[in-house]
């Protein structure tokens, strides 16, 4: 007999039903795998393999036939788990290589979303990424690559509270990160856990890269027991850098995590790699070893548990530039103030204090250049130039009034300290001057008075 | 009386911006009555090749933290830190440790 209508259409909607829970349950398997599961969450551990199954052999044959390497070394890559601290310029290209050799499972923790000037160095990220956590956007483009490698994604700063507990769930870590708390942070969390570190860094057209808490050797603060000042530490957006060479110090840290990895060894436990790109140098520098005094690794350790980075180090743990406040509000100008003088047409001279090749970016083109480094000198030409400017700009006003300067650099930091250079000069080389500087500089006359000028 | 000593001095990693951004400086140090050591050199670089902002460089008579030394590419704590006695054709250099990524 033949089913009825309405009993041929209840099995369709139960099978249709049927249909929606098993997409529904994969959607949430994909959401939990693609939001990761929190900082503090228990990973299971990576199953210990025995052998390698023929899509394996086929897929890392290439490597499979070094001896160095080998099935025991791949089926260690297999079961081995490594915590990427930074998915940026260097923390990407690694990604990169341990995913492409088949390392277990890929902790990928970063902070911060993909951002227009990331692009040029931190090649896991594209162009449809903007605006996407880092640790996603890398977790994407790491499974494209590899879908055998479990990404755990981490959208999320590693601090002090978090830190210990998910170190201890890898068995290598990689310091891709670009503060000084962290890589302090990254380092005694290593020490604590008992976690090799292999720690890289770059900057301009330098790199640096050693193996810490390895084999017996130093840890970072064996190195560098007490941090750099805050003003002495530039980071890439100040400092600038050529995004192969984090690609390449990148590349360097994946091979020593893969020789960890695999129980080949690293050779860069005290020691370290310095590359200079400019010269095309690498530079192998043999370092002390670890130290018994040292507050965390030595005999007598005084660090049993992770601190206040930010403290220690008195800066924060981001790379963000700094906001330094030289001078009295009285002394400062906002933009929309400069722009005001603009419109109406107030009597004055700007100087830019950036250096050159900042000037060649973008300008503004009424503004008179003298780079800080010229004023800190105290350059005889450039004074002699800015005194004709002034000169000429006071007999234009023809007024009585100290005469309005006003200073401008990037962000408002440089610009503060060249007002105080001027102000201290100002009556004996140049006549009475109110100079003062524009807050925020050129960035914030960018955001917030003129949207077609240039940000960089 | 000790000889003059001929030193390749290196700076990197950023420090070499304290000094012109130039990175390799051949020098000579003259004769002087002590043997030269890497706390005289200090004095030397400070007084001869150092321009602006001293204190980005030193710290009282040392190095400031952030900043490696390296003689003959060996950490110079291998060396004996501020005692090592230079000797004619060392190579001292040091490096600002990078922190960026």
């Amino acid at each position: 007999m033949a089913l009825s209508e309405a009993a041929r259409l209840r099995a369709e909607v139960g099978r249709q039903e049927q249909e929606l829970r098993v997409l529904r349950e994969r959607l949430a398997r994909v959401e939990a795998e693609e939001s990761g599961p929190g900082l503090e969450a228990e990973l299971p551990p990576l199953p210990a393999r025995a052998a390698l199954s023929a899509a394996e052999i086929a897929r890392y044959s290439r490597q499979l036939v070094l001896p160095q390497l080998g099935v025991r070394g791949q089926l260690r890559l297999a079961s081995c788990s490594v915590l990427v601290v930074g998915c940026g310029g260097l923390g990407c290209p690694l990604a990169q290589y341990l995913a492409a050799a088949g390392v277990g499972r890929l902790g990928l923790l970063d902070h911060d979303v993909v951002e227009t000037s990331n692009l040029q160095r931190q090649v896991l990220h594209d162009e449809a990424a903007w605006g996407t956590p880092k640790a996603f956007s890398a977790a994407a483009a790491v499974r494209r690559l590899n879908s055998a490698v479990q990404c755990v994604p981490y959208p999320a700063a590693l601090g002090p509270a978090t830190a210990l507990q998910l170190v201890r769930q890898y068995d290598v870590v990689a310091d891709c990160s670009d503060n000084v708390p962290t890589r302090y942070l990254v380092s005694d969390a290593c020490v604590l856990a008992g976690k090799p570190l292999v720690s890289a860094s770059a900057l301009r057209l330098e790199g640096q890269l050693v193996v810490y808490n390895h084999n017996g050797g130093p840890c970072y603060r064996c190195l560098f027991p007490t941090p750099p000042p805050p003003e002495t530490v530039t980071n890439c957006a100040d400092g600038g850098v050529l995004g192969v060479v984090p690609g390449i110090l990148g590349c360097l840290q994946a091979l020593e995590v893969l020789k960890i990895a695999a129980g080949i060894g690293s050779c860069f436990s005290q020691c370290m790699l310095v590359f200079d790109a400019l010269e095309g140098q690498f530079r192998n520098i043999k370092l002390r070893p670890k130290k018994r005094d040292c507050a965390v690794c030595g005999d007598h350790p005084t660090i049993t548990a992770l601190q206040d980075y930010e403290a220690f180090c008195g800066s924060s743990a981001t790379d963000n530039c700094r906001t330094l406040s030289l001078l009295p509000s009285d002394d400062r100008i906002s933009v929309e103030e400069y722009k005001k003088l603009l419109n109406e047409q107030a009597p004055h001279v700007l100087i830019d204090v950036r250096p050159q090749v900042e000037v060649e970016i973008c300008c503004l083109a009424h503004a008179l250049h003298v780079p800080l480094s010229k004023l800190e000198e105290k350059n005889e030409e450039c004074l002699e130039t800015l005194g004709k400017i002034i000169c000429e700009g006071k007999q234009r006003a023809n007024g009585t009034a100290a005469f309005p300067v006003y200073v401008i650099c990037k962000l408002g930091n440089d610009s503060q300290k060249a007002v105080q250079i001027l102000q201290a000069l100002s009556v004996k080389e140049f006549g009475s001057l109110v100079v003062k500087d524009i807050r925020g500089g050129l960035m914030a006359w960018a955001t917030k008075i003129d949207p077609t000028f240039p940000q960089y | 009386m000790a000889a003059p000593v001929s030193l390749l001095v290196e700076f990197g990693g950023g420090a070499e911006l304290l000094f012109d951004g130039i990175k390799k400086h051949q020098v000579t140090l003259p004769c002087q009555q002590e043997p030269w050591d890497i706390r005289n050199l200090l004095k030397w670089i400070k007084q001869n090749l150092l321009k602006e902002r001293p204190e980005l460089f030193i710290q009282g008579d040392t190095v400031r933290p952030g900043i490696l030394v390296l003689i003959n590419d060996a950490d110079w704590e291998l060396m004996g830190e501020l005692d090592y006695k230079l000797q004619d054709q060392d190579n001292v250099v040091f490096i600002s440790t990078l922190h960026g990524g």
